[in-house]
């Protein structure tokens, strides 16, 4: 269980970046956090990471108090990050260290057969497409078994198609072990089609404004009447977030990622 | 895995289809850089053979390399190329050693680096030969202060490079070391070590160059060998050859200590996209 209470925080520059956030997150739940930019969602994902210090509030994972990076938690980036001196595998592998070696290959070849670059193990990083390697760190974030992988906009700088398959990618990983997802984003359909609960939130200073549950049985219809409205729920929350005008959404077709960031 | 990437995916791109190919090029490009030089060497041989210049003041080929073979013969060549060599070893080696150490204090603490670079970039600015006289005080007019203006001019292209590399690593790939809770050495060793590794490469190969343009300026300076002293005694004897020998000499060592450098880190290097070779061929 990953509770946040009261988590707040400021940047030394004075940015009041994230004000009382709290949320209880269940054992394998997907949270999609969405928002317009500069609402916090990346200091709320990087203080849960222990990359930085909330600098008011508690963040605790099965009673652990999360002040550095830990064990059970990991990330995946917007952009991969993957070593460029390493090869695929060996990137793959950066986090095992206290396996044994056989371990550590058997894990290895498993998650990149997960992902489907199989035969991709010996390359460079420079050799892969976007798509291949924000894989790849999918791969890399998923072999430690982390409880909580948190998510930062992982397929925003990827065209939609490539997204599309790396969402339905994920939800397949996720389903092996179940760990919790957070995973913050800015696209609509991507929050409706992956998450449990979405979590919508409001800038200055950045703090929680609506959760919306979702209750679509997977694999979900992109095309379904009931996706449609809860990506129209959305969208709303999201204009109300922000304080603009709700533009009457009820007969107008919903476009996909909307405008509205 | 899609369908279209699987199918789009080019062949595994191991290296080994393309290697004849691009070592036929690189012979290609080899040659092509042997043109100009070949070229003006024959001319120029053919002017003196043809009697259109006495070829004294500038000799022909065949004169230098008969220069070269004459002082490789007698032993001499060999004596002064090591003489130059150890002094460019040694200097070297201590360059690098200071370098390393204080461009690494340098690039990885501010508080060290606000104390010494300020400093270190006013020494820099200071023209290298100016060093010679107080070298020569301290240290005595033989290998030592030689070796000691060696090392200073390898000292500073190292430093900058090391401190540089460090200060411009990603910070985005260092985070990826603390979220998977690397230590402090860990982190040295398997994200910073192996990303400053191109420009710290870099950084030898241009402090290396500096210490054979210094080694030069110390043996002219006063040397009783070393290729330097082979270069002012062909001015005091007039003999241009022995020279213009001694100058091939050392564009054959230089190139060659330069080469080795090259060769020896290629392998630390093949992850990098291959820019260079793409440049060379284009
Ligand atoms: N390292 C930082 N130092 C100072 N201010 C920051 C820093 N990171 C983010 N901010 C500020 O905090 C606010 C929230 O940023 P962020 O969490 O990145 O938003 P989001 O990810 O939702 O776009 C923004 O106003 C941003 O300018
Ligand atoms: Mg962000």
């Amino acid at each position: 269980m990953l509770a946040l209470d009261q988590v707040g925080k400021t940047y030394p520059n004075g940015v009041n970046a994230l004000e009382r956030f709290s949320a209880s997150i269940k054992p394998g739940e997907i949270i999609a956090v969405i928002g317009g930019s500069g609402c916090g969602k990346s200091t709320l994902l990087r203080a849960i990471a222990g990359l930085d210090r909330a600098s008011r509030g508690t963040i605790t994972l099965d009673g652990d108090i999360i002040t550095a990076p830990h064990p059970k938690i990991g990330i995946i980036f917007q952009e991969p990050r993957l070593l460029p001196w390493l090869s695929v595998a060996d990137n793959v592998a950066f986090g095992l260290d206290g396996l044994s070696k056989q371990e550590r290959t058997a894990r290895v070849t498993e998650a990149l057969k997960r992902v489907g670059l199989a035969d991709k193990a010996g390359v460079w990083p420079r050799e892969l497409s976007g798509g291949q390697a924000q894989r790849v760190a999918i791969a890399r974030a998923l072999v430690p078994r982390p409880e909580v992988l948190l998510l930062d906009e992982p397929f925003s700088a990827l065209d939609a198609f490539t997204r599309r398959d790396l969402q339905d990618h994920l939800l397949d990983l996720w389903a092996d072990s179940r760990p919790t997802l957070i995973l913050v984003t800015h696209d609509v359909d991507e929050a409706v089609v992956l998450a449990d609960r979405i979590v919508v939130m409001r800038p200055r200073p950045g703090r929680l404004f609506e959760e919306i549950p979702v209750f679509l049985s997977r694999p979900r219809d992109r095309a379904s009447a009931l996706f449609e409205d809860l990506k129209r729920r959305v969208l709303t929350s999201l204009d109300q977030s922000l304080d603009r005008a709700v533009p009457d959404r009820q007969d107008k077709p919903v476009s996909g990622e909307a405008m509205w960031w | 895995m899609t369908a279209v990437e699987m199918t789009l995916a080019p062949a595994p791109s191991i290296d080994l289809p393309t290697q004849p190919r691009s070592r036929a090029r690189h012979l290609r490009s080899l040659l092509l850089g042997l043109v100009l030089p070949v070229g003006l060497g024959a001319a120029w041989e053919l002017a003196v053979h043809l009697g259109w210049s006495d070829g004294r003041l500038v000799p022909p080929p065949s004169v230098i390399f008969a220069t070269l073979w004459e002082l490789a013969r007698t032993g001499e060549l060999w004596t002064h190329t090591q003489a130059t060599v150890l002094r460019v070893a040694a200097g070297f080696a201590l360059g690098v050693v200071a370098g390393t150490l204080v461009g690494a204090i340098a690039g990885y603490s501010s508080l060290s680096r606000r104390v010494l670079d300020p400093t270190l970039q006013a020494l820099r600015s200071i023209p290298s030969i100016a060093w010679v006289p107080l070298f020569i005080l301290w240290f005595g007019i033989f290998e030592a202060s030689k070796v000691a203006l060696i090392a200073v001019g390898v000292f500073f292209p190292v430093y900058l490079g090391v401190m540089g590399a460090i200060l411009s690593v990603d910070r985005k790939i260092v985070e990826v070391g603390r979220a998977f809770r690397l230590s402090g050495p860990a982190l040295v060793r398997r994200i910073l070590l192996p990303a400053v590794l191109p420009s710290y490469i870099v950084s030898l190969r241009s402090g290396l160059g500096l210490g054979w343009m210094f080694v030069v300026a110390a043996e002219l300076l006063g040397a009783s060998e070393g290729l330097g002293y082979l270069l002012m005694d062909g001015q005091q004897l007039g003999k241009p050859a022995q020279i213009v020998a001694a100058i091939v000499a050392f564009a054959i060592i230089g190139k060659t200590t330069d080469w080795l450098i090259e060769v020896a880190t290629a392998p630390l290097l093949r992850w990098q996209d291959a820019y260079g070779q793409q440049a060379g061929e284009a």
